[in-house]
């Protein structure tokens, strides 16, 4: 059953990227509505909300990251897959969990976040500056994840 | 570091001057004005707000020539157009045009009125390809539409619904006008919704016979037309055609005075600064000979202007110290490296009275953690490149786009040293590349380590940072309490918390947890392991007894210690926050890799080739811009939120002084007296 190991090990980057992939297209997809309704009132501010947009696309590349970092780990680039015991393949599986997980769920709500910022930035476009960081703060908790998710993999021993 | 000390000026001068006085002041922009005079029966304050209108007016006028002037004959501009920032001017050439204001105007309101005359023009061409549309279905008739008789006999148009065919009409005709029987029909054309018909009829039968098609929906067309409809269509698109003509005339004249595009911007501009000036004028307590004028201004440009006023005009000049409860504007005043940052303070908020302008002590930490987020030398070397020739080539540029721009700079060049420090050169291009066409891997060295194989050795020192970056904050505040004279809050704020603090740390430092993480033991003499305890307690007993000192009630104050002592937990949040600077730095790098590895995937041919470049230049581009944001952001967070969060409000007002505040163009100062 030991084959069954490099497959957990796979599905763990397929998770990483997946979930945060997601959260991260969702977010986009938010803060982008209410960019769009901006920018129809005053093309002028394209590039400022533009910039805030972007915030919640983040998570999909630490996802991206971490599933880099499990692919070649495991062997999947380059060639000559790793023989890996089912308790490792778990282990793996088990590190991609939290970049994955709060990757989605932190994503969403900093799109959310950003669709409010670019409200004031509608508003006041001189506190351009407050308003990107009210998304960042929401970051953090994304970017807690993905040390704890780099670490975990890269410190499994295969 | 500092924020710049303000006095308020007063002048008193002669009426006759106020005038040159105020062109004076507005082209040395110095001052700030805000009156503390009240009106009463001796001083009052002069109505200009009719002639101010006139100037916006112009001004606006002017603006809207230029806009217009835009639309029709575009100006070239380069993509670097906002980077040039406003024209620079001789004073001669604006006397000039000052000389010439009114024709300027005219030639603005010439400008306008062309252009709504095409837009008229363009009217009038929608109408009659109206026309048009309605002749279309009536074509194929070559008698004129309209009603028309011979001596006998009367012909007549009209419409009827839709699917009408002749036999219905006959059958009505039938129906509803019995004895009239000389009716002749024809369908000259039928649409969907429409059929177009001709009736020719005996003259007395007539009004019989339309009655009975009204009865079925007949209407008699909405426009007669004198000829013959074919001929019609002709003469509409004659027409057609000679309002295009009259457009392209127009759209011509108005090219041809965009030769005086510049002499209206400066008009422009001449028109907006005398508005700002008569609104000034409006605020002055005036006396039958005098008047006052009083406002902030720098200390270190008051004396100067003083000599400058009394030199020349006959007026006093008074220079007072500020109240105690005024709340000066700010401005902030930097080293050269320092200034760069000043927007950074000022997007978070410009010091109130009695803080420290945090702007120098802030910038060297900006920079420091901003290289170590991007952490890619080849990335540090293109934004600083790039930065700095902008700079360099765009002398003119506003100088908040200068600061910004320059702050970038530096940023770029910290990166290009965090880069080397970690080996990261595009990720690690170096090694694909040999890999990939030389057959033999070559591994830039990194100066100090690479963190993606030791990653919990760079998790450390960014918390080692993270904590001198916190104690400096506090020691910030520390400074702040003592220079207030408040060595209380100095004590409990600030000693007490460095005392919990270092003690916890030295506390944790030769604990097994550390070492664990660390993968190194320290070991302490026993005497700074008891040294830690005695500090750590202290510290915390302190802070539980004294945090709410401010109460009398012994159990409110007891409580009001422990909620503070719960602080330790923000702390710890705060120190664990900084943990971003190796998350962001991993994140640059692995993702250049990410690009490296899939452009190495190709084939080794000249298409190979070719498309490993697209890749790379695209790959990169895009993890630069999202990096580059990343590090922008994540930055500011430290700063304002960690750091700031330490010692530092915001709040105060920035300095407005009256001055001339053009849109397109400066002018040249030849003197200053």
């Amino acid at each position: 059953m030991s084959e069954l190991g490099i497959v957990y090990a796979l599905l763990g980057a397929a998770v990483a990227v997946l979930l945060s992939g997601t959260g991260s297209a969702i977010g986009v997809g938010i803060a982008g509505q209410a960019a769009a309704g901006v920018v129809t009132e005053d093309p002028g501010k394209f590039a400022k909300v533009l910039i805030i947009q972007l915030l919640p696309g983040t998570q999909g590349l630490y996802g991206l990251l971490i599933g880099f970092i499990t692919l070649s780990k495991i062997g999947v680039l380059g060639g000559g897959l790793a023989d890996l015991s089912v308790q490792t393949g778990l282990l793996i599986l088990a590190a991609c969990l939290p970049i994955g997980v709060v990757g989605l769920l932190s994503a969403i709500a900093q799109g959310k976040t950003a669709a409010a910022s670019i409200g004031i930035v509608a508003k006041k476009p001189d506190q351009f500056g407050k308003a990107m960081l009210f998304p960042a703060m929401v970051e953090t908790y994304a970017i807690l994840a993905l040390l704890i998710s780099f670490l975990a993999v890269s410190g499994i021993q295969v | 570091m500092a924020v710049l000390k303000m006095q308020r000026i007063s002048i008193c001068a002669l009426k006759k001057d106020r005038k040159s006085i105020l062109e004076k002041l507005q082209s040395l922009g110095v001052l700030e004005i805000s009156h503390v005079l009240e009106e009463d029966e001796d001083f009052h304050k002069m109505d200009t707000a009719g002639r101010r209108l006139g100037f916006e007016k112009a001004a606006a006028a002017a603006d809207q020539a230029l806009d217009l002037l835009d639309k029709y004959a575009p100006e070239k501009k380069s993509m670097f157009a906002a980077l040039e920032g406003k024209k620079l001017i001789s004073a001669k050439a604006e006397e000039k045009v000052r000389e010439e204001r009114r024709d300027l105007l005219r030639i603005a309101r010439r400008i306008s009125d062309l252009d709504r005359e095409r837009a008229e023009q363009l009217a009038s061409i929608t109408k009659l390809e109206n026309s048009i549309a309605g002749l279309e279905p009536w074509l194929a008739l070559d008698v004129p539409l309209k009603t028309s008789e011979t001596r006998r006999t009367v012909f007549f148009p009209g419409t009827m619904p839709g699917g009408t065919t002749l036999e219905k009409v006959y059958e009505v005709l039938a129906e509803q006008a019995p004895e009239a029987e000389s009716a002749d029909v024809r369908i000259v054309s039928s649409e969907q919704s429409m059929v177009y018909l001709t009736v020719v009829c005996l003259k007395e039968e007539a009004q019989q016979i339309e009655d009975a098609l009204r009865s079925a929906g007949f209407a008699r067309p909405s426009q007669a037309w004198k000829e013959v409809p074919a001929r019609e269509k002709e003469i509409l698109k004659e027409q057609i055609e000679s309002c295009r003509e009259k457009i392209a005339g127009i759209e011509e004249q108005i090219r041809a005075l965009a030769a005086r595009r510049e002499d209206l911007q400066i008009v422009a501009d001449y028109y907006r600064v005398r508005a700002d000036k008569y609104e000034v004028l409006g605020q002055l307590p005036q006396s039958e000979r005098t008047f006052v004028i009083s406002g902030y201004i720098p200390q270190c440009a008051a004396r100067e202007t003083a000599d400058a006023l009394t030199g020349k005009y006959d007026c006093m000049v008074d220079i007072e110290e500020l109240g105690e409860d005024e709340e000066a504007p700010v401005i902030l005043k930097n080293n050269p490296f320092s200034a760069n940052m000043e927007g950074i303070v000022e997007s978070y908020g410009l010091p109130v009275k009695g803080e420290l302008d945090p702007t120098t002590i802030m910038s060297f930490f900006y920079v420091f953690f901003f290289g170590m987020m991007l952490s890619d030398a080849a990335y540090g070397l293109i934004v600083a490149v790039v930065c700095g020739i902008l700079v360099w080539k765009f002398p003119r540029m506003s100088p908040g786009m200068k600061k910004s721009l320059k702050l970038f700079f530096y940023c770029g060049l910290s990166t290009l040293v965090w880069g080397i420090l970690f080996g990261g050169y595009f990720g690690n291009i170096v090694d694909i590349v040999s890999a990939k066409f030389f057959g033999k891997t070559v591994t830039p060295p990194a100066l100090w380590f690479v963190p993606l194989n030791e990653p919990m050795k760079l998790l450390l020192f960014s918390l080692l940072f993270g904590v001198i970056h916190l104690f400096t904050g506090l020691a910030v505040k520390g400074y702040l309490c003592i220079k207030d004279g408040k060595m209380m809050d100095f004590f409990c704020d600030v000693v007490l918390w460095f005392m919990l603090l270092v003690g916890l740390i030295l506390m944790l430092l030769p604990s097994s947890l550390f070492a664990s993480i660390a993968q190194m033991t320290i070991v302490f003499p026993a005497w700074l392991n008891t040294l830690a305890k005695v500090l750590a307690a202290a510290g915390a007993l302190g802070i539980l007894l004294m945090s709410g000192r401010g109460r009398k009630n012994p159990a409110l104050r007891l409580a009001l210690g422990a909620y503070d002592l719960y602080n330790i937990t923000g702390w710890l949040s705060d120190v664990l926050s900084y943990s971003r600077l190796l998350a962001l730095g991993l994140a640059t790098g692995v993702i250049a890799s990410v690009i490296n590895q899939m452009a190495s995937m190709l084939p080794t041919n000249i298409i190979g080739i070719i498309f490993f470049i697209i890749i790379f230049i695209v790959g990169h581009s895009m993890n630069l811009a999202i990096n580059l944001l990343g590090a922008y952001v994540h930055t500011n967070r430290l700063q304002f939120v960690e750091f700031f969060g330490k010692f530092y409000e915001g709040g105060g007002r920035p300095f407005e002084p009256f001055k001339e505040n053009t849109k397109y163009a400066e002018i040249k100062e030849e003197t200053l007296s």
